[in-house]
């Protein structure tokens, strides 16, 4: 890449820097405290660890993706980077989620 | 002849071929990796989960003074990543001063979870939570219901100790990756003098004696790396050191519930 299509690419990550000011970290910042007082919340529940999980992992999902859009930027990224890295990275955690079911299952086998 | 070639490519500019991303190379190579690394931490929390899931006996060390520590350790986490983001539009806007505070307040957030996490794995093998490869703490007996889990439950220590201490290695070497990064060759003397300090201050029972040495070979790496490319780091630098530091808190948001919420003590009165 040559200098002068580096600089348009910083220029233009300032640019949205500059258009989105300092409060919107402050405001994902404030969010992600608050989701995790939730998730304590949460853990002093006794629920079922099924029905638990499943809320935790909501929670955390959604904090992730406030993390990856606004800390890490990719909101302000072009569309066929958005699509491209991150839907190759939950296929790939889905493929591997896919054998979680038999977690479940081995709870019932063995002698009775 | 080189003159002539270099005004052209200047002169030029648009000629190239555009990136496919819309960005520059040194941020898509920090996305693919954190892309790899993130199915290794999938694999981390996919094995513990599993265990949690299928093991009935599955050990509940963690009481509320273990959650206060552990929810202590994600607000710093989370302010850290608050201050890196900062660092990083500081770097933007090319205030050098402020980009080297809010880099130096994000280290300083990120030695605070490591310390408070070691405090954490110190409590848990000093009550006989521990993997079969850790020393015995001298003058400390298991706790009773603690003795055996390292034969019955082995899953627990095995992906607990594997997981978190993966991260908490992500975590160092962020902090020394941002050292780097705002002090250039002024930080390798202090990484040797942290070295120095957590093993010298650390029992040679404990597994942190040893793994101080993480420090002193970042300090030989992160030598030569400044020995072979001396450079002041530009704001892309930083941008890209951010895409890492958010990854590392990006992963405790996962480990955090999945780890200690789902494994509470909750004790009724």
């Amino acid at each position: 890449m040559n200098d002068a299509t580096q600089l348009a690419l910083e220029q233009g990550v300032a640019e949205q820097h500059r258009h989105h000011g300092k409060a919107q970290f402050f405001w994902v910042w404030g969010a992600l405290l608050v989701m995790t007082g939730m998730e304590v919340y949460l853990g002093y529940q006794n629920m079922e660890p099924v029905r638990m999980l499943s809320m935790l992992m909501g929670l955390s999902l959604l904090k992730a993706g406030l993390i990856i859009a606004y800390f890490m930027h990719m909101k302000f990224e072009i569309s066929r980077m958005k699509w491209l890295t991150m839907s190759s990275l939950l296929v790939c955690l889905s493929l591997m989620c896919i054998f979680f079911p038999d977690a479940f299952r081995i709870l019932s086998l063995g002698a009775r | 002849m080189s003159d002539v070639a270099v005004q052209h490519g200047v002169a030029a500019a648009g000629v190239y071929e555009p990136s496919l991303f819309g960005t520059y190379s040194k941020k898509i190579g920090m996305w693919l990796f954190l892309l790899s690394d993130s199915l290794t931490f999938g694999a981390l929390l996919f094995a513990y989960s599993y265990g949690r899931i299928s093991t009935p006996n599955w050990p509940t060390p963690f009481h509320s003074e273990s959650i206060r520590n552990a929810t202590l350790m994600t607000a710093f986490l989370l302010t850290s990543s608050l201050t890196m983001v900062l660092a990083v539009r500081a770097a933007v806007f090319g205030n050098a001063k402020a980009q080297r505070w809010w880099l130096l307040a994000t280290m300083a957030c990120g030695t605070a979870f490591v310390i408070l996490h070691g405090r954490e794995w110190s409590k848990l093998i000093a009550e006989g939570l521990t993997l079969p490869m850790f020393p015995a703490v001298p003058g400390h007996e298991a706790a009773a219901e603690y003795k055996n889990v390292a034969e019955t439950v082995p899953q627990f220590p095995a992906t607990f100790f594997g997981l978190t201490g993966m991260h908490m290695l992500h975590v160092t070497l962020g902090v020394i990756y941002l050292g780097i990064i705002a002090l250039r060759k002024k930080f390798i003397p202090v990484l040797l003098g942290l070295w120095l300090v957590a093993w010298l201050a650390t029992p040679d029972y404990s597994p942190f004696h040893y793994g101080a040495h993480v420090l002193l070979i970042s300090a030989v790496v992160a030598a030569i790396v400044l020995w072979l490319r001396p450079k002041v780091y530009d704001s892309a630098d930083v941008e890209v050191a951010g895409l890492y530091w958010h990854f590392v808190d990006l992963v405790w948001m996962f480990i955090f519930p999945l780890v200690y919420l789902m494994s509470t003590r909750i004790i009724r009165s």
